[in-house]
């Protein structure tokens, strides 16, 4: 069902710009009845509230970007939370996810807190990554959450070492590796699909086909438009499922993971899913209609599940606002949480650029802003010169590199307008 | 020994006190490596540990970074250094930055060995040598050995490092003989210099091939012009043993750097520009550089030939540098 919804959602590849995409189940008139039985209560719920919780996130990330509290390239899976939590609702804790650079929500989704994931975008020390990574490279180890990647199609053969791990342990492990529809072009694709059928890794791919590889739309971009295909002849079989549908894309992706983790087979899965927002913040959208985005909008899975549950007596509207409000409430404190998170102090510039340990001595590298200079270099008092050097670099960063510690939210506000 | 048979040594050896370590790369397992340094792992290790790979270097590597990143300590063969070019993006974007960019939550400790250098006429797609390269990315540590016995030593720390390590091997290095200690837990230190001659008159660094040729060329500069040279071998160019080499400045006032690879931005450039840095009031002539010539490798082993610095080379720049001084 969710298949034939999405195929549906296909247009015909066009000239120029690609015409107005068919938001699945949408436009044929009829109305869809329910594809899948809803889950218990309790689950039900916790797909909601990882939704909404991921969806304000986004919401409140993208204005503290307009705000420059988040700086680089930010972008939104506004639109894309039911492939998310769909897929990472049933995933062991022991399975690996990895994605690509939209994947704050990944993250959350896997239970990595809020405000940690905020502060990374701030670029703060209690970020995920000490504010070394940003947007595009959250990671939380803990919970096998195994990056976020600015390389499209990077991670794929990353997921593919990480299944190898598993199965050379002897361990049941699964990874589940997610990348958009613009990475099915780039040869890690093709070379990690072939290793990873010929090895019989316990791995399932997952495309999140938002049917634009930035700006270019799919059919602009790859010459088989069928990605659950596209990988046929290298080995892997795929399908496809509505990634609006929180309960297709949980029961797909399941399955697969199922088949991994059980007959050592590894699958690809194309979701159909969307993003509301641009590419990226800086992101003008001309490739694109607004109709296109609204069509796509009426079947926002949020809003869609949150019906369905109300419809079925699951839930009231009440506790619908409810889950709302706690969203708010966790997103509000993240953002207060990452303002008043420090900067990272320059002295840590080199931490965790080597792992020296009781193996390797010496030193690694011939910069003398080094804080830890290796025997022998202490004469040369690195230290202080390695202060006088960083503080004179960060300098060229501005103010609002320098921003002190604990400033007020209302300032930064003030200075906006003011501006 | 021979450097293959100490190379396949070393690796045997880690293999069989450490379950983790596997090696992975293209015709490692049944052909047994295209320069037979893997001879006999397949039969002794299996399918599991010892892995033939379709040609797919990005892949290959990347695979690597995920299977660390999981907890395995890989051993990655690329064919020849030229081939690495392929997986420049595992190598720098991923290997080399996710322990930094994820915050030190993760290592990847990792080995890609390949062979590299001219000599064997496979022209301009066979035979670079690309150590500045891999030197300059911070996050890598970088190996260059050019004895059988440096060869072991270091491939044993590389494989025990919690770093991502290039390590580069010569192809004309691998039927070289030398002296192995067979003691397994004889592992070289990275970061330490050899000092392969002593000499008060002028310092020649040599890598891979070069610290042979270096030997050579102080060999005829005592024999021929009464010249002593200090030949430093650097073994690692990340970590490097500068102190080795600012001591041996210090001493000789002079300096000449040799290795294969091109003359811009080289290890050569690199290491004099440290030199000039740290040691400036001690020199008394110019740091020379004898460098690869700043073409792709051509395959007439007649061009080949003087496209490779030789001994004769190495002993005209350390003149050079004792010009008006005798």
């Amino acid at each position: 069902m969710a298949e034939k919804q999405a195929q549906r959602s296909k247009s015909k590849p066009s000239g120029k710009r690609a015409e107005g995409r068919k938001a699945p189940g949408d436009g044929d008139g009829t109305a869809e009845a329910p594809a899948s039985k809803l889950p218990d209560e309790k689950t039900s719920r916790e797909l909601l509230e990882t939704m909404a919780l991921i969806r304000r996130f986004e919401e409140e990330a993208g204005r503290q970007y307009q705000r420059a509290k988040a700086g680089g390239f930010l972008h939104l899976a506004i639109g894309e939370e039911a492939t998310i939590v769909g897929t990472t609702s049933v995933m062991r804790p022991d399975d690996y996810l990895i994605g690509t650079y939209r994947t704050h929500g990944h993250a959350l989704a896997r239970g990595t807190d809020p405000k940690r994931v905020m502060a990374e975008l701030y670029g703060r020390i209690d970020g995920t990554s000490g504010g070394r990574g940003g947007s595009m490279h959250i990671f939380d180890l803990e919970r096998r959450f195994m990056g976020g990647y600015g390389i499209v199609g990077g991670n794929l053969p990353l997921a593919a070492g990480l299944a190898l791990s598993s199965d050379y342990r002897g361990e049941d492990s699964v990874t589940v590796c997610m990348f958009g529809d613009g990475a099915s072009n780039t040869g890690n694709f093709g070379e990690t699909m072939n290793i990873a059928a010929l090895w019989s890794l316990p791995v399932v791919f997952l495309v999140e086909n938002n049917l634009y590889g930035m700006g270019t739309s799919i059919e602009r971009h790859s010459a088989v438009t069928d990605l659950s295909r596209k990988a046929e002849g290298l080995g892997i079989s795929g399908v496809r499922v509505d990634g609006m549908d929180v309960l297709a894309v949980r029961e797909t992706v399941a399955e697969h993971i199922r088949t991994a983790r059980e007959d050592r087979t590894p699958t690809l899965v194309e979701a159909f899913t969307y993003r509301y927002r641009g590419h990226s913040a800086a992101d003008p959208e001309v490739y694109r209609e607004k109709e296109e985005v609204q069509e796509w909008q009426r079947k926002d899975p949020i809003e869609t599940f949150a019906r369905r549950l109300i419809e079925e007596g699951t839930m009231s509207e009440a506790e619908l606002e409810e889950i709302r409000e706690h969203a708010d409430v966790v997103v509000t404190e993240a953002a207060r949480f990452a303002d008043e998170s420090p900067e990272p102090p320059l002295a840590s510039l080199y931490d965790h650029l080597y792992v020296v340990g009781d193996q390797v001595k010496g030193w690694y590298t011939v910069d003398e802003r080094s804080p830890d200079p290796h025997p022998g270099e202490q004469e040369r008092e690195a230290p202080d010169r390695a202060h006088e050097l960083a503080e004179r670099g960060a300098a060229y960063a501005g103010p609002e590199a320098s921003r002190t510690v604990g400033e007020e939210i209302g300032d930064a506000e003030d200075e906006e307008e003011g501006g | 020994m021979r450097m293959r048979e100490a190379i396949n040594a070393g690796l045997r050896e880690e293999m069989e006190r450490d379950e983790t370590v596997f090696m992975m790369g293209e015709d490692v397992a049944v052909f047994q490596g295209s320069f037979k340094v893997t001879e006999g792992l397949l039969d002794q290790f299996g399918e599991k540990r010892v892995r033939d790979t379709p040609i797919s270097e990005n892949t290959i590597v990347g695979m690597g970074v995920g299977a660390a990143m999981g907890g395995l300590r890989p051993v990655v063969e690329i064919m020849t250094v030229n081939f690495a070019l392929l997986a420049m993006d595992q190598i720098v974007n991923h290997a080399a930055a996710i322990p930094y960019m994820f915050g030190g939550q993760v290592r990847v400790p990792l080995v890609i060995r390949m062979p590299g250098g001219g000599g064997h006429q496979l022209g301009p797609t066979h035979s670079h040598s690309f150590e500045a390269m891999f030197l300059q990315i911070p996050g890598l540590l970088v190996a260059c050995p050019s004895t059988p016995a440096d060869a072991k030593g270091l491939l044993k720390a590389a494989i025990r490092d919690d770093n991502p390590v290039i390590f580069i091997e010569h192809e004309t290095l691998y039927g070289a003989r030398g002296e192995v200690d067979d003691d397994g837990d004889h592992v070289l230190e990275f970061g330490r210099a050899a000092i392969r001659r002593e000499g008060t008159d002028v310092t020649v660094i040599g890598i891979l091939r070069m610290a042979e040729t270096a030997q050579r060329a102080a060999t005829a500069l005592a024999n021929e012009h009464a010249v002593e040279a200090e030949v430093i071998d650097p073994r690692t160019l990340r970590p490097l043993d500068l102190d080795t080499i600012l001591e041996s400045v210090r001493k000789t006032n002079r300096a000449v750097i040799v290795e294969e690879g091109w003359p811009h931005g080289g290890v050569g450039a690199n290491l004099a520009a440290l030199i000039q840095e740290q040691a400036f009031d001690d020199l008394d002539a110019p740091v020379q550089r004898v460098t690869g010539a700043d073409v792709p490798m051509p395959y007439s082993k007649r061009l080949e030939q003087a496209a490779i610095p030789h001994a004769e080379h190495v002993v005209s720049a350390a003149l050079a540098t004792l010009e008006g001084s005798r």
